[in-house]
């Protein structure tokens, strides 16, 4: 194999980012420091502070959901749709006039490459809200009913994973179908959801219909545990999904949970290899896999294992990881510390419990949080890095024999959020995609996301829907 | 006839797996009329006749979830036609356990029949009705399709006895999922001769499997059991009803948190059946 | 759950489909190593099963894991052949590292009352075996009574059989409470005779907790407690496991678990 080329860095300058020394939360319209203690938020490429961002106490939660319920009484509950539809509008106007702001604020605060946030975290975001803002005034044709109803304040939760696209997959159709908005970004990644608060106010939004609390777990508890909440949506692990669920049992409160996954990305034999290849390493390495839809097992068809594992492996050591604002970055930083021990420990059990493990000898830079794509080969179901959710660079491959044990073992999860078929075979490509529990199915493509598009899972993978016409039910009484 | 004949009473037992056995735990429990006068005995179901008719009724759902819709639209409505033919003994049962006149009992039960022809008619437009074709910004082809969610417990309304009962199980069976149903604790007779018009309509065994008993005994097995994905409340006791949620939050399982006091004899919505509805979504890239 | 984990430790992990590959293989060792993958602590079980062409490939992902490997041999599952060819499949699955041999006895030659050729045939494949131990499979389900149960226990183990085992699992009935209680007599009375201990395998149809449970209980109160171990006791089975870990999970959980929680392999 030919060397790698070198090529010259090609950072984003990080001065786009219009980086401030801190942040404060966004309530009734202001920013105001909260009066919990304040996080420092780092760069998870360099491991230096960014900022600080003021956190919000119970009290400030309480605050922030008493604005919410007015200013639903009083004006967004009421606003005709074909007003609200302007405001959202707007803001997702503004998200593409920012773009790039948002796109290097993004990368340097969750260690995402920039081509990654350029080209797909912050227009997905745009995107969202500009679908959304259209159905504001149509939703008697969104066939529930002749007019349907929101349900008032909204509490919402997001991860660090995609901190923009995640506020803004919770914002908009809540904003579109009247409810106000009460939204916790990430512990480690408050700043995007924060500029996208000044856009909110630039966009004039009505004071309250929209506030941004930043915060730990114990101010999401407090948020979705508010006895004034009507709904709360949360996109998180499983683990705190279910803590979730059962804090809200008996509350009567409206619950959408987007959770954890481990999908299987099937390869048949008469699949396309080399199509096949890169959907595999787009699956689990796009975002440095941390991403709840990840490709996450390999499932290959038994005669032809060996070769695509060796096409695999080359393709894999061609990815560049490292600062995520040099544009030829392919795989960023691990977001946090804590996620990379947490990657370390599941790939150390892969190895002890016996699978294969090939890392790729990409250099890795010297600080910062960084973990080399890595394959697991000869992984059975009964190992955990085929049950766990590992949420890093690591890939399990596994194989089977017939269409029917595929199925079987990329079923065999509690998990059902996505699942990836490759075949030249369009039967095949039918009936796999029928039989798959999972509630987004990629044949021969994977890791794609349209607002259009409803996205969520099955079983433990959560419940509702995100985007199309299925995702209002989320946030609407019927 | 002899005027001082005497009638042949019925053993009225649970269903499970389209079998119908007595409880593995061969307890009974007396049911009576509004008036307290002794109707029967009915199987006390216990929590591992409640696991065997969850056993029962994943096994079921490949193939009830894989069948066509018209198939399945085809067997709903059979059970319409069945029941039909039995009105008669079903007003007077209904009229027995919900002490109200043969008359009024009467229009429940035909009110019950016609909620299986309102639901058979469904099977085969979920789809349409709830799918989409997503226009995605991109060279894919996007579809979204309505999936049942798999195994349902449902715990039955605890007054309508026959009206209730189908009013919560059609839409549970129409687009898929199988269920597991634990019916009115005290009025549970109409649920027991319903089930042996399931089991002559066609309709697949272990697709429905139905529990007498103590709600409250039963119904915490089936809401922590790890093979149930969803769990119908509207006939829980009030004080268990956080409990059962709390529990089912331990494996993710959809939960129908039916307002109490609803009113099956109101023409039904789709809220029903999308309790119960997956929404999963393809892609594929379009190209030459 | 003590019940449970002893019958976990016993399982003969096992699969002989003509569509067995090393796969297929590979993936039911790691199963056999660690059965349950959130729970470290469940035991392993007692052997992989597999057919001679596979014992290679169990060996490497069993080798040091205390996990043995059994090969079935001797023209399994019919035993129709020559003899030579089952000397020869025997070695060969030996060699290839085969710690157990599961041989077929010759049900024709039985019932056909030639017991010198059945008796003879144990004793050359025991011979074959070298260090490896023998399970003598007598294929309760074509033997019709439990006269001739008795009489081919009896036969295998004065043979030189370290186990006799019911059933290939190719046939029905396959493994048998009322088969097991007789081969269980005839070890505990070979035990008084000898004062030697030998082991009793049932396989095949065995596929819940409670079946297994059965089977242990039999085991305590028709040839002893001593018999409660996997030197001594086992099962042939590929889906029991999964059954013993959803049983063990409800036993610790409170609630019933599901098929999605424990593994397809």
């Amino acid at each position: 194999m030919s060397q790698l080329w070198e090529y010259a860095p090609a950072p984003e300058s990080r001065d786009i980012a219009n980086l401030k020394p801190a942040y404060k939360m966004f309530v009734d319209g202001e920013f105001v420091e909260g009066s919990g203690e304040p996080l420092k938020t780092i760069n998870p490429g360099t491991e230096e502070v960014l900022a600080e961002v003021s956190t919000a106490s119970p009290s400030d939660v309480d605050t922030a959901v008493k604005v919410a319920r007015r200013a639903y009484d009083r004006v967004w509950g009421k606003m005709p749709g074909t007003e609200r539809a302007k405001y959202i509008y707007r803001i997702a106007r503004l998200i593409q006039e920012r773009s790039r702001e948002l796109a290097v604020l993004e990368s340097l605060d969750n260690g995402k490459p920039i081509k990654e946030s350029r080209d797909v975290d912050v227009p997905t975001a745009a995107a969202h809200f500009f679908y959304h803002a259209g159905w504001a005034d149509k939703l008697s044709y969104a066939g529930y009913g002749p007019d349907p109803r929101p349900l008032g304040v909204a509490g919402q939760v997001i991860p660090w994973n995609f901190p923009l696209l995640m506020a803004a997959w919770k914002i908009a159709p809540a904003l579109a179908t009247g409810n106000t908005v009460v939204l916790k970004p990430a512990e480690t990644t408050p700043l995007t959801a924060l500029v996208l608060a000044e856009i909110i106010q630039q966009a004039d939004l009505p004071p309250g219909v929209v506030n941004i609390l930043p915060g730990a777990g114990d101010t999401g508890a407090a948020l979705v545990g508010h006895a004034d909440v009507d709904k709360v949506a949360f996109t998180g692990s499983t683990e705190v999904g279910k803590l979730i669920q059962s804090q809200l049992a008996g509350t009567g409160k409206k619950l959408t949970l987007e959770l954890g996954g481990k999908a299987a990305n099937i390869v048949f034999d008469d699949a396309p290899v080399d199509q096949a290849v890169e959907g595999i390493v787009n699956g689990i390495f796009f975002n440095q896999g941390h991403v709840c839809c990840a490709g996450s097992r390999l499932l290959l068809q038994e005669s032809i294992a060996e070769e695509f594992l060796e096409k695999l492996r080359i393709r894999v050591s061609t990815l560049r990881v490292g600062d995520p604002l040099d544009k030829n970055t392919d795989v960023g930083a691990i977001n946090s510390r804590e996620q990379l021990t947490k990657i370390q420990e599941l790939a150390a059990a892969g190895e002890a419990e016996g699978a294969e493990r090939w890392t790729s000898a990409c250099p890795l830079p010297d600080k910062g949080f960084y973990f080399a794509p890595t394959v697991f080969s000869g992984v059975s179901q009964a190992m955990r890095i085929a049950r766990e959710e590992i949420f890093g660079p690591v890939l399990s491959v596994l194989t089977f024999r017939t269409p029917d044990e595929a199925v079987a073992k990329a079923n065999n999860t509690p998990y059902g959020l996505s699942a990836g078929i490759w075949t030249d075979k369009g039967s095949r490509i039918l009936w796999a995609a029928q039989k798959m529990r999972a509630g987004v199915v990629w044949a021969n493509t994977f890791n794609r996301f349209d607002p259009t598009a409803p996205f969520g899972g099955y079983q433990e993978s959560g419940f509702g829907r995100e985007g199309g016409r299925a995702g209002l039910e989320a946030y609407l009484d019927v | 006839m002899s005027e001082n004949r005497i009638a042949v009473a019925k053993t009225y037992k649970l269903y499970i797996g389209g079998k119908f056995p007595r409880s593995e735990s061969a307890r009974s429990y007396p049911v009576t009329d509004s008036k307290g006068a002794f109707l029967a005995n009915a199987a006390q179901g216990s929590r591992k006749d409640a696991r065997d008719a969850v056993s029962a009724a994943r096994k079921a759902f490949a193939g009830w979830s894989g069948a066509t819709a018209y198939n399945r639209g085809q067997v709903l409505y059979r059970v319409a036609e069945v029941l039909e033919g039995r009105r008669e003994q079903f007003a007077a049962e209904v009229s027995a356990a919900e002490g109200i006149g043969v008359k009024k009992a009467q229009a429940l039960v035909d009110a019950a029949i016609d909620r299986w022809v309102w639901y058979a008619g469904w099977t085969d437009k979920i789809a349409a009705v709830l799918g989409s074709s997503n226009p995605v910004a991109g060279p894919y082809f996007s579809f979204s399709t309505p999936e049942p969610t798999g195994v349902v417990a449902v715990l039955a309304p605890q007054r309508s006895s026959l009206l209730g009962l189908v009013s919560v199980v059609a839409p549970v069976i129409a687009s898929g999922n199988t269920a597991v149903v634990v019916t009115s604790e005290d009025r549970p007779l109409p649920a027991i001769t319903l089930s042996e018009v399931l089991a002559t309509s066609d309709l697949p065994g272990g697709v429905v499997n139905l529990l007498t008993g103590r709600t409250a005994e039963i119904a915490p097995w089936l809401a922590s059991h790890a093979d149930v994905n969803a769990l119908d409340l509207t006939g829980a006791p009030d004080a268990l009803r956080a409990d059962l949620e709390r529990s089912a939050a331990g494996t993710v399982k959809r939960v129908l948190r039916t307002r109490a006091g609803e009113d099956f004899t109101a023409e039904p919505d789709t809220s029903r059946l999308r309790a119960y509805l997956e929404t999963k979504t393809v892609w594929h890239p379009t190209g030459v | 759950m003590w019940a449970i984990d002893t019958a976990i430790s016993m399982v003969d992990l096992t699969t002989l489909e003509g569509a067995d590959t090393a796969g297929k293989v590979r993936s039911l060792a790691a199963k056999a190593r660690r059965p349950d993958p959130d729970r470290g602590e469940v035991p392993k079980v007692a052997a992989v099963c597999v057919y001679p062409d596979m014992v290679a490939t169990a060996k490497a992902e069993l080798e040091g894991t205390g996990v043995h490997v059994a090969s079935v041999a001797t023209a399994f599952p019919s035993g129709r052949s020559i003899m030579a060819v089952k000397l020869a499949d025997t070695r060969y699955a030996v060699e290839q590292g085969a710690d157990e041999i599961d041989m077929v006895i010759d049900r024709g030659a039985f019932l056909s009352g030639n017991y010198g050729a059945v008796f003879d045939e144990i004793r050359q494949v025991k011979e074959a075996c070298g260090a490896a131990h023998l399970k003598v499979i007598l294929e309760t389900g074509e033997l019709a009574t439990y006269d001739n149960v008795r009489r081919a226990s009896w036969l295998a183990l004065l043979a030189g059989g370290d186990f006799i085992k019911t059933s290939t699992g190719k046939v029905a009935p396959a493994a048998t409470l009322p088969v097991t209680h007789v081969m269980l007599q005839a070890v505990r009375d070979w035990h008084r005779q000898t004062g030697e201990l030998r082991g009793v395998k049932p396989a095949g149809g065995i596929r819940s907790t409670k079946d297994a449970i059965k089977y242990l209980v039999a085991v305590h109160e028709v040839a002893g407690p001593e018999w409660l171990t996997a030197d001594l006791f086992r099962f042939g089975a590929s889906t029991l496991l999964n059954d013993l870990l959803m049983q063990r999970r409800t036993q610790l959980d409170g609630h019933y678990s599901g098929p999605d929680y424990v593994t397809v392999d």
